[in-house]
């Protein structure tokens, strides 16, 4: 037993990737998704463990192949990535059980097997970015779950799905690109792959070759600024979720671009953090401009979208633009917000989303006209969405008031009193669009479109339900969610307040 | 002179930038997608002789221990482009794929043309 523990950190990664080639290998729908259930039910017991073992025990070094980093490729599970690993391994559960009508009803049949092959190779992609400690290793992870997740938003019935995988294709493609130039040019200055021991060496290299560790810098950032959606390089997302499977949406905008800024602030912080003061960089700057300009313009977007899957997908954004802006904010609890966020932001745009692919599932439909009166005709779904689009808003005792709670504190630590009414302010229009779809779905007369809705079946229902009651329930009681994240914060920042 | 002794010495690197620009530029400035698919795939290439270039020492041999040869050439690089190889092969032949998929939909591989039967809201 000892000895199948020490070995969780490959089986976190392993599991899925052999699944998703047995379900190659199936097929029939039926067969395919059993495995991948299995599958995904055993991933949140596995990153659990890791994580439990990382707060109790401190990082767990795996040294794959028995090759000794930094030499071999490590996979290095401290408390920021395990709280990574187990926030996508959840989302990717939860979403099973929702997945078995919902695909079998917005997918061909023949095409069925091929998708939970994708879903697996997907979450393979990214439980293995926040696992591995190799900046090239986190690459290939990287392109698994970026060429996966264009395969499964082309799957979506619209053919307008194709032109946004595509789009998706050569923005995700130019931004893997740019992370792999900056891998380059900082492996040629300090001659390493492992980003805790590129961390160590950094400082050195800086001293004799400035120039490089900042095109290094740029290029990251830049990169991952693209499969993150940072604000401007958002256009491939409203498309890509508005027409992607139901599933698919609620999969990635819980934790694809979570994935990323997990990269992003690891190399931030864990990497160029190590050689130069993270604040007085001007990419801090930009980060923190481009935050706020995401709160605000896809915020605006936001509220004139009339397709509320749409609406969401800007909503995201905007949502991110929170996340980046602790990151651009770097101190304690500026840091501890954004990690709460991204966490946080899971659980409610997973329901937010999985509410809207069961309204899909009745009505065929998310657009705002046609959910008229709906919340009388799926009460149960319709308080989910509510009250997860609530949380959006940060109203106390949800989630995101945690979130918003943390970054204000940080916004005040760093004296930025700008930035807290800037906050503020953001969330106002979050009341404006949540607002407007929580109208039309509760005190509009049922419309024709509404009027023979009900509720989803249980397995639908539950996962929707899980995560209302994780809204809620992390709202109150914070301790898990935030105090791992202090601990995630105070880890990247090291000595810094 | 100075410039021109600079220029020769870092003829690789001269290389490189010359095909990421051009290859991004193509990405962006092109409507056509196989051409757009065409500069992505240059690109990608750039960035293969972006990590080859250091690892090779002029003179130096395969990395095998052995008491004749003492200069050879870092194979770390040369792996991870094999892999970068592939992880570029695996993108052009999805992003080919979805263009044939585009084709039967739309009847046209041009992204102007596509947004014209399918005007973005």
């Amino acid at each position: 037993m000892s000895q199948l523990i020490a070995q969780l950190p490959a089986l976190q990664v392993v599991v899925p990737l052999l699944g998703a080639v047995l379900v190659a290998f199936c097929r029939g729908g039926r067969t395919a998704y059993f495995v991948s259930l299995l599958v995904s039910l055993l991933m949140p017991v596995v990153s659990g463990l890791l994580l439990w073992q990382a707060i109790i025990a401190g990082p767990i070094s795996y040294h794959l192949g028995g090759w000794q980093p930094p030499w071999g490729i490590e996979y290095h599970i401290d408390v920021f990535n395990g709280l990574v690993l187990m926030m996508v391994s959840a989302v990717g559960a939860l979403v099973m059980p929702f997945a078995w009508r919902s695909v079998a009803d917005e997918i061909d049949e023949d095409k069925q097997a091929w998708f939970y092959c994708m879903y697996l190779l997907c979450l393979t992609g990214l439980l293995g970015i926040a696992a591995t400690g190799d900046a090239f290793n986190a690459f290939v992870f990287l392109e698994i779950s970026s060429l996966s997740a264009y395969v499964l938003i082309a799957l979506g019935r619209d053919r307008r799905a194709l032109l946004a995988a595509f789009r998706y294709l050569i923005m995700g493609t130019i931004g893997a690109t740019f992370y792999v130039i900056g891998i380059g040019l900082l492996y040629v200055v300090t001659g390493s792959l492992n980003i805790v021991d590129i961390g160590s060496r950094i400082a050195g290299a800086a001293a004799v070759y400035p120039h490089a560790v900042i095109a290094a810098l740029a290029f990251i950032t830049v990169g991952l600024g693209l499969k993150l959606a940072l604000f401007p390089l958002h256009v491939w997302l409203p498309n890509a979720y508005t027409y992607a499977p139901s599933v698919v949406t609620a999969f990635m905008a819980a934790t694809a671009t979570k994935v990323a800024i997990y990269l992003l602030a690891r190399f931030a912080f864990g990497v160029f953090g190590q050689a130069f003061d993270f604040r007085t960089l001007p990419v801090a700057d930009i980060i923190l401009v481009l935050s706020v300009a995401a709160m605000f313009v896809a915020a605006f977007v936001a509220i004139s979208e009339t397709d509320l899957k749409r609406m969401l997908a800007y909503s995201s954004v905007s949502q991110i633009g929170y996340i980046t802006l602790g990151i651009g904010i770097a101190n304690k609890p500026g840091l501890t917000g954004s990690i709460v966020h991204l966490v946080n932001h899971a659980m409610m745009k997973g329901a937010l989303f999985l509410a809207l692919g069961a309204v899909v599932y009745r009505i065929g439909s998310a657009r705002l006209s046609d959910l008229a009166g709906i919340g009388r005709r799926m009460p149960w779904t319709m308080t989910a969405f509510t009250i997860a689009g609530f949380g959006l808003i940060g109203t106390p005792g949800t989630v995101g008031f945690i979130s918003k709670w943390y970054l204000v504190a940080g916004a005040f630590a760093a004296g930025q009193w700008v930035l807290v009414f800037l906050i503020v302010g953001s969330s106002l229009l979050a009341l404006v669009y949540v607002g407007r779809a929580v109208e039309v779905i509760w005190f509009r007369d049922t419309g024709p479109a509404a009027a023979r809705a009900t509720d989803p079946p249980p397995s639908m229902l539950a996962p929707i339900l899980l995560l209302m009651a994780a809204v809620v329930y992390f709202g109150v009681e914070t301790s898990l969610t935030a105090g791992i994240a202090e601990r995630a914060a105070a880890l990247l920042l090291g000595g810094l307040p | 002179m100075e410039a021109v002794h600079t220029l020769i010495n870092h003829y690789n690197y001269v290389i490189t930038i010359f095909l990421m620009v051009g290859g991004l530029y193509i990405v962006i400035a092109r409507g056509n997608m196989v051409k757009k698919l065409v500069g992505l795939s240059i690109f990608q290439t750039s960035v293969y002789l972006l990590f080859i270039s250091p690892a090779k020492i002029l003179g130096g041999t395969a990395p095998i221990l052995d008491p004749a040869y003492s200069v050879y050439s870092n194979p770390l690089p040369h792996v991870l482009i094999l892999t970068a190889i592939v992880v570029g092969v695996a993108t052009i032949a999805l992003g080919l794929a979805l263009t044939v998929r585009i084709n039967e939909a739309y009847g046209t591989i041009d992204e102007d043309e596509v947004l014209e039967k399918d005007p973005e809201p």
